[in-house]
């Protein structure tokens, strides 16, 4: 204790002064001692400053995610350097590359298998929407396409101080929340997700209802279209003119409008 | 290999097949790029079989399929056959260059299986299967391999088409003509990149049943009362050891394990698809991402073997510049796969964070130089395409001639001495060196056994002729050779390094017109290179356009895969996975 300051005991009390509250009675002898704040900020102040990562890597961007929990990045500055190999102990999904039909029932599997409050990030292009693999055959264009995803890291790949960035706006968005509105304290709000099957291609049991309405449809069509070859062209004959939903209609007359604007 | 000796002792290059075999040879394709022989599917064993015993092709390098359909080139007028299944040999023992032999399948027709002659053709052959379909008679175990079992049809075919399929051939023409903007996920009903066989009901959709590995019956010749069930255990694809999205199935014992059969495809992120619907230099970024941790050697592997294609010159100080950057790489990969062989022998970190420490440095340099950490996209065809930065220079030459020789002294002194490393590493995943070359393994496993076989000597490409350095070899074939070559290797980088640094001269970089519009030759090539895990080729084939009409990818990781099994059986799960850590995969390459 040497190495504190003379004035140690005035300081302290300069610092507390503006928390310290008319109304609360604090007994004498702790006078000085407590600090009174709100159940949101010490909670989450506690959640945000030991959120512990799934030890869960995909692809490119789970090297420099382990560059950012190495030496010169140093995740441990955020107490977040405990990668949990378990899904149950961790907070924290970085969904760190490329997904594929093939891994993500593997993900979703994993993503239910973590304890609430749970947060996602999706690293990278390839998570947040495919990146540069997306119109291939085995690429989810999109890790939310399937899973809740609270902050989406830009990069092919990230550098670890972008990373590093969007895992602080992943603690802001974790000050923001309060407890009495969070969905786990909630009723009924468990937050299961399907498990996507492997079937011909892959299918969210979610959309079964949707897919069989549409290759039905299509091999009535096909069989009134004097049946084509069966061998390969399968997108052919599950494609072909959809009714568009009322978004993608105003997705499309945005694009038309900022062009047309655009021309002047 | 007695009665081979004569042509054990021929110069390197070029042998042919010999006469005895001119009668199975009913054709040659693509004279003007790389010769291939045209063999008939029914003599192709015979073939393979006296190339590997009378001429010394001990090693099946690359096999894959090509698809002719709607092919449009001059070379293969009047051919029927959809398929050609294409084997690439060399040998090990002389070096030199490659015999490429090709068998023409008509669509639904089987080929009789090279794994009798070369095992090492295992996964190469499912591979095939799984995105060609061509069926391969005598295989011990065809399964689909990248996709799962129950996939609707074989995506590498010209005709199969993703449901976010636009056009064959990029660029596109506008998406939004006029402001008419189109999105892809609209045109498919439930916004997903998912497309389905008519008539398919998923209510009624039965899933494959899963795989499991066959064993020999337990052993106990010593207990003979005991009776012991064997268990199948799971590891991965979510499993902190396995060094990605990689899954091992193993039957166990005990802890001993009879039976490991690796799974892949958890990474399949289809380069080669979208490859053939890229420019030539549109697949030089999309190489950075097949072994992440080395883009520089991926880029000059594609360059190299589209120079070869299209008959590129490459200016004297941008072959500086690709030695430097891949020997960097190299130190890299090395340092790295170090720490987490070490990671996965229980040393948790420690020695990964020491390695992760001089990759920091390196790839300072990486990012002057290219302006990305990890994805380079460095490499041009016919060269690079920045000249180094200020300061670069005597940066570089400051790690060569002092960091990394520390570093490296002080990860030796740190651990090849240790004790844990050596009760664990010694006699650990042996298998014989002739057993590995068989399984068509290359890189620093075959090197850890006593093979001095580096394709910089063994078929110098670049400028690896004038630099002095050595193939360091090991002779125990064990999991501490493994660790330990690896070290070696990275000081023989540092002389290298000391020697391109010393000597690069002024001038060009990038000789052309840097491939923007690259339309290569009509034909075929293989162009290969030693990368940091072993041998990665790139297998080309184009018929005068814009695009590549095949581009096959052949990565080390996945085909030193083939020895994964042989090497771990009998050995304890932990083992197992240092066995794994010790072949140094990387899953963007291995699923590519």
């Amino acid at each position: 204790m040497a190495s504190l300051p003379p004035n140690f005991q005035q300081l302290k009390q300069d610092q507390l002064q503006p928390f310290l509250h008319d109304e609360i009675s604090v007994p004498a002898d702790l006078e000085g001692n407590v600090l009174i704040t709100t159940v949101d900020k010490i909670y989450n102040w506690s959640r945000r400053s030991s959120m512990w990562p799934l030890l869960f890597g995909l692809a490119c961007c789970a090297i420099e995610m382990i560059a950012s929990a190495a030496s010169r990045y140093d995740l441990s500055r955020f107490g977040m350097e405990v990668m949990r190999p378990s899904p149950r102990q961790s907070d924290l999904m970085i969904v760190s590359g490329t997904v594929t039909k093939k891994m993500v029932p593997a993900i979703v599997r994993i993503y239910n298998q973590m304890a609430e409050p749970r947060y996602v990030v999706s690293m990278g292009a390839c998570a947040t929407g495919g990146g540069p693999f997306k119109e291939g055959y085995n690429v989810v264009s999109g890790i939310d396409k399937y899973i809740p995803v609270d902050v989406y890291v830009p990069g092919c790949p990230p550098t670890p101080e972008a990373l590093i960035y969007g895992l602080m706006k992943m603690h802001e968005k974790v000050d923001r929340q309060s407890v009495v509105s969070v969905p786990w304290y909630q009723k009924d709000s468990s937050q299961f997700v399907p498990v996507p099957r492997l079937g011909p291609d892959i299918f969210d049991p979610r959309q079964v209802e949707l897919i069989k309405d549409t290759t039905l449809k299509a091999a009535t069509g096909a069989a009134a279209a004097n049946g084509a070859g069966t061998g390969g062209g399968a997108a052919a004959e599950t494609r072909g003119p959809v009714e568009l939903s009322a978004k993608a209609i105003a997705r499309m007359e945005e694009a038309k409008r900022r062009w047309r604007a655009k021309q002047g | 290999m007695t009665e081979a000796t004569a042509v054990m002792d021929a110069p390197a290059g070029e042998l042919g097949l010999a006469p005895e075999l001119a009668d199975a040879v009913v054709d040659t394709w693509a004279e003007d790029t790389e010769k291939a022989y045209v063999v008939a599917p029914d003599r192709i064993l015979e073939v393979l079989t006296h190339l590997r015993d009378g001429q010394g092709y001990d090693f099946l390098s690359n096999l894959t399929c090509v698809d002719y359909e709607g092919y449009g080139g001059k070379l293969r007028a009047g051919i029927d056959a959809r398929l050609e299944v294409v084997y690439n040999l060399y040998s090990t023992r002389r070096g030199g260059g490659s015999i490429a032999l090709h068998v023409r399948v008509p669509e639904d027709d089987t080929v009789p299986s090279a794994t009798s002659v070369y095992p090492g053709a295992n996964l190469q052959e499912r591979e095939v299967y799984d995105l060609f379909g061509v069926k391969f008679d005598g295989h011990p175990n065809l399964r689909r391999i990248l996709l799962w079992d129950g996939f609707h049809g074989h995506p590498m075919r010209k005709d199969w088409h993703e449901a976010y399929y636009e056009e064959d051939a990029k660029p596109f023409r506008s998406r939004h003509p006029k402001g008419e903007y189109e999105f892809h996920e609209d045109k498919v009903p439930w916004a997903k990149n998912t497309t389905y066989p008519a008539g398919w009901d998923p209510d009624s959709w039965q899933e494959a049943v899963a795989y499991v590995p066959v064993s020999q019956a337990p052993q106990h010749e010593n207990e003979p009362h005991l009776d012991t069930e064997s268990i199948v255990v799971n590891l991965g694809p979510h499993h902190p050891s396995t060094h990605g999205v990689f899954r091992m199935l193993t039957r166990v014992e005990g802890e001993t394990i009879l039976a490991l059969e690796p799974e892949m495809g958890y990474l399949h992120r289809n380069h080669e698809k979208i490859g053939e619907r890229n420019t030539w230099l549109m697949n030089m970024p999309f190489t950075d991402r097949l072994d992440y941790l080395n883009s520089m050697s991926n880029n000059w592997a594609y360059a190299l073997a589209v120079e070869k294609l299209a008959d590129i010159e490459v200016p004297e100080r941008a072959e500086y510049l690709r030695v430097i950057m891949a020997e960097f790489s190299r130190i890299v990969n090395h340092a790295w796969s170090i720490g987490f062989i070490l990671n996965d022998l229980g040393a948790l970190q420690t020695p990964a964070l020491y390695a992760i420490e001089e990759r920091e440095m390196i790839l300072d340099l990486f990012e002057a130089v290219s302006g990305a950490r990890m994805m380079c996209n460095y490499m041009r065809f016919g060269g690079v395409v920045r000249d180094l930065p200020e300061g670069w220079h005597e940066q570089a030459a400051y790690l060569a001639n002092e960091r990394l020789p520390r570093a490296l002294d002080e990860l030796d002194r740190l651990l090849t001495e240790n004790e844990i490393l050596m009760a664990r590493g010694r006699g650990v995943g042996y298998l014989s060196v002739e057993d590995l070359i068989s399984l068509s393994v290359s890189g620093p496993m075959i090197r850890a056994g006593g093979l001095a076989y580096d394709i910089r000597k063994a078929e110098p490409y670049g400028i690896y002729d004038r630099f002095d350095f050595d193939i360091p070899t090991l002779p125990n074939s064990d999991i501490y050779d493994r660790y330990y070559i690896r070290l070696l290797e990275a000081r023989e980088s540092v002389r290298i390094l000391q020697q391109a640094l010393r000597d690069i001269p002024e001038g060009e970089i990038l000789g052309g017109r840097g491939g923007y519009t690259l339309r290569a030759p009509e034909g075929q090539v293989y162009g290969r290179l030693e990368a940091p895990k072993g041998e990665l080729g790139f297998y080309l084939a184009s018929d005068g356009k814009t695009q590549p009409w095949r581009y096959h990818v052949r990565s080390p990781s996945y085909i030193n895969l083939n020895a994964l099994g042989p090497m771990s059986v009998g050995y304890k799960v932990a083992d197992a996975i240092v066995i794994l850590g010790a072949i140094d995969i990387v899953l963007g390459e291995v699923d590519r």
